[in-house]
């Protein structure tokens, strides 16, 4: 794990919208294999990080490197080709599309049938593409216990199980990292639980690298490799989780001075 | 009750192929062919003028469909359908006088044409949405009627153009009875084409457009790419659509394709079922019919006592043009999902019938 190579490295990243900077100088790699979080209070920058490594922003000074490559400059939807998938904090499913077809969707730069083969479907080698990945996707359905709600539109779910939804999404683009933005928000307990089984099943199991930004300590403590910590835009700290949180910079920044008092507070969410 | 599945109990299907079909129901599929099988037997039972409702129909819903796809499925919109629906009927006559091309090849080629003139003029929408797109869309249609009205090497200007019947090895479908077969054989391939593109990679692509832009990005979707690309998969259902008209009316007018025909093909859209396949047939059917229903009511009415009351006897094109505006307010109101979707409750309702809850 150690001497790992990085599969992604932000270089000296900073990222301003006028005179707000969202982030500042922010340096740190994931290492390939690793479970990867974020984490950092409110408003620290940790979803303006992940956009820049999936594309929504392009950072306005510095560098995203990607198995060595810069994608800074590379359009987001050239980016899942990479190698490079993502869920997003505030669902952002398909809602009229099938569960099926919301998973589909993210085999979209695996497929190579245009409209037209699409058009003519028994003829040009579309339908045979469609049920190769459908054999494929089931799999992913399989992990996820999701097989109930195949076929129902996406809109109509309940919420955990849109986040287990959006997870296949991104894993059926067979990414090489995957970037989760708050996959455990707004869950019971049970579900964060399962949710935690499928983030260390995915990397184990299915060999993804994982970053990752949660604000439940526990399971960010429990299931992480590594932990960077961002404050104001700025890494304030980065390490081994345990490392992190004996952090005097993180203690104060993050969990506050009175550490007995906001612990408990972290649990109640 | 809206997301009864329409399926019979328990899912036995044990092989991908079988889950994926478009008519997923043994009785889809009766009623499919029974549907076919009446349209084509209908020149036994039908005269001419309910023959030229149908053909009307099917013209109209190959375009429409075309339309749902830009709007209903991309989530687009355009005000010009009817412009290009213009320049598939006289793209088509010209290639045929011109080159001496076969009509049955000029319907396609007319297609592709108007598919390349609806890129170029679709390619504001890799940037513009919603009202800008509107106005872009509008503009489009402003520049082609005036194109139709000048350029007399392709519309035969003002005079408008006169067609040819399609012919096959000699035998001409120049009237209603033989017609009709042409239009039904290119609804076949259309729809088909249209369910086809849904259930395969791009025209999933399209629809994650319309619902999610953002995340559809992330997963690999060019936006721009897929934006234009429905400008120019709905201008070839338009321009095969105006092929058809062209060579079943035999000659095409300038004045034809303007902004109200635009509005009535949104109609057809909306009152089908945005994003509905079948949808884009059923609204066809409704605007092609609504003004016949209108027609004999009014005529039913003619000297009774309300018609002396309102006079309405001269004014029987107005109510037309009322009834249709009415048509999609009430449809706007009561039924979003348009006629597909009330078609579903209605299968709904009789598989559950008597035990509807």
């Amino acid at each position: 794990m150690e001497e790992a190579s990085p599969i992604l490295a932000a270089d000296h990243v900073s990222l301003r919208f006028g005179g707000v900077k969202a982030l500042t100088d922010v340096s740190f790699s994931v290492r390939r294999g690793e479970i990867f979080s974020i984490i950092g209070p409110n408003g620290a920058g940790k979803t303006s990080m992940v956009n820049c490594v999936s594309g929504r922003y392009r950072p306005t000074e510095g560098r995203i490197l990607f198995e060595g490559q810069d994608i800074t400059r590379v359009g987001p939807n050239r980016r899942a080709a990479l190698g490079i998938g993502r869920t997003f904090q505030n669902l952002a499913l398909f809602g009229h599309m099938s569960v099926l077809d919301n998973i589909m969707v993210g085999r979209h730069h695996l497929l190579k049938t245009g409209f037209l083969r699409g058009m003519l479907y028994w003829l040009g080698g579309a339908q045979t593409e469609e049920l190769a990945h459908r054999r494929e996707v089931e799999e992913i359905i399989d992990f996820l216990e999701i097989q109930h709600v195949r076929k129902a539109p996406a809109g109509t779910l309940p919420y955990g199980l849109r986040k287990r939804v959006e997870l296949a999404r991104a894993m059926a683009v067979k990414p090489k990292l995957i970037l989760l933005d708050e996959p455990m928000a707004g869950m019971n307990l049970e579900e964060k639980e399962d949710m935690a089984r499928y983030i260390v099943d995915l990397n184990e199991e299915w060999g993804m690298t994982v970053l990752m930004i949660e604000h439940d300590m526990g399971v960010v403590m429990d299931i992480s490799h590594r932990v960077v910590v961002l404050d104001f835009g700025r890494r304030i700290a980065e390490g081994r989780p345990e490392e992190v949180m004996a952090d005097p910079h993180v203690r104060r920044a993050y969990l506050g001075e009175a550490d007995e008092v906001t612990q408990p507070a972290e649990e109640v969410v | 009750m809206a997301n009864v599945s329409l399926l019979p109990a328990g899912d036995y299907r044990t092989t991908y192929r079988a889950d994926t079909t478009i008519f997923p129901t043994r009785n889809s599929r009766i009623a499919l062919w029974l549907g076919l099988a009446l349209v084509a037997a209908s020149p036994l039972f039908f005269g001419r003028y309910e023959l030229s409702l149908l053909i009307n129909i099917g013209i109209m819903g190959i375009a429409a469909l075309g339309l749902n796809i830009l709007v209903g499925f991309t989530g687009q919109i355009s005000i010009g359908h009817a412009a290009f629906f213009g320049v598939g009927a006289f793209a088509s006559a010209w290639l045929h006088e011109s080159f001496h091309i076969p009509v049955w090849a000029c319907i396609p080629l007319a297609g592709v044409i108007t598919a390349v003139v609806g890129l170029v003029f679709g390619a504001p929408a890799a940037r513009l949405k919603g009202l800008y797109l509107a106005i872009a869309t509008l503009a489009a249609q402003f520049i082609l009627e005036d194109f139709f009205a000048r350029a007399r090497w392709f519309t035969g200007g003002v005079a408008g153009r006169l067609t040819e019947p399609l012919t096959l090895f000699g035998f001409a479908f120049d009237r209603e009875e033989t017609y009709i077969y042409v239009v039904l054989f290119f609804v076949v391939v259309m729809f088909l084409g249209a369910a086809n593109l849904m259930r395969t990679r791009d025209g999933r692509a399209l629809v994650a457009v319309r619902d999610h832009y953002l995340s559809a990005e992330i997963m690999g979707i060019n936006l721009a790419y897929y934006r234009t690309l429905s400008f120019g998969i709905a201008s070839l259902y338009a321009g095969i659509g105006g092929a058809l008209y062209a060579h079943y009316l035999m000659f095409v007018s300038v004045e034809a394709f303007n902004i109200l025909f635009s509005i009535q093909f949104l109609g057809m859209v909306i009152i089908g079922g945005l994003g509905s396949i079948m949808g884009s047939l059923m609204g066809a059917a409704f605007m092609v019919l609504l003004p016949e229903v209108v027609q004999s009511a009014a005529e039913a009415l003619s000297g009774s006592a309300i018609d002396r009351l309102l006079r309405i006897g001269g004014s029987i094109s107005y109510l037309r043009e009322m009834a249709i505006g009415a048509a999609i307010i009430a449809f706007l109101i009561f039924e979003p999902d348009g006629l597909a979707h009330r078609w579903r409750l209605v299968k709904a309702y009789w598989k559950l019938y008597p035990y509807s809850h």
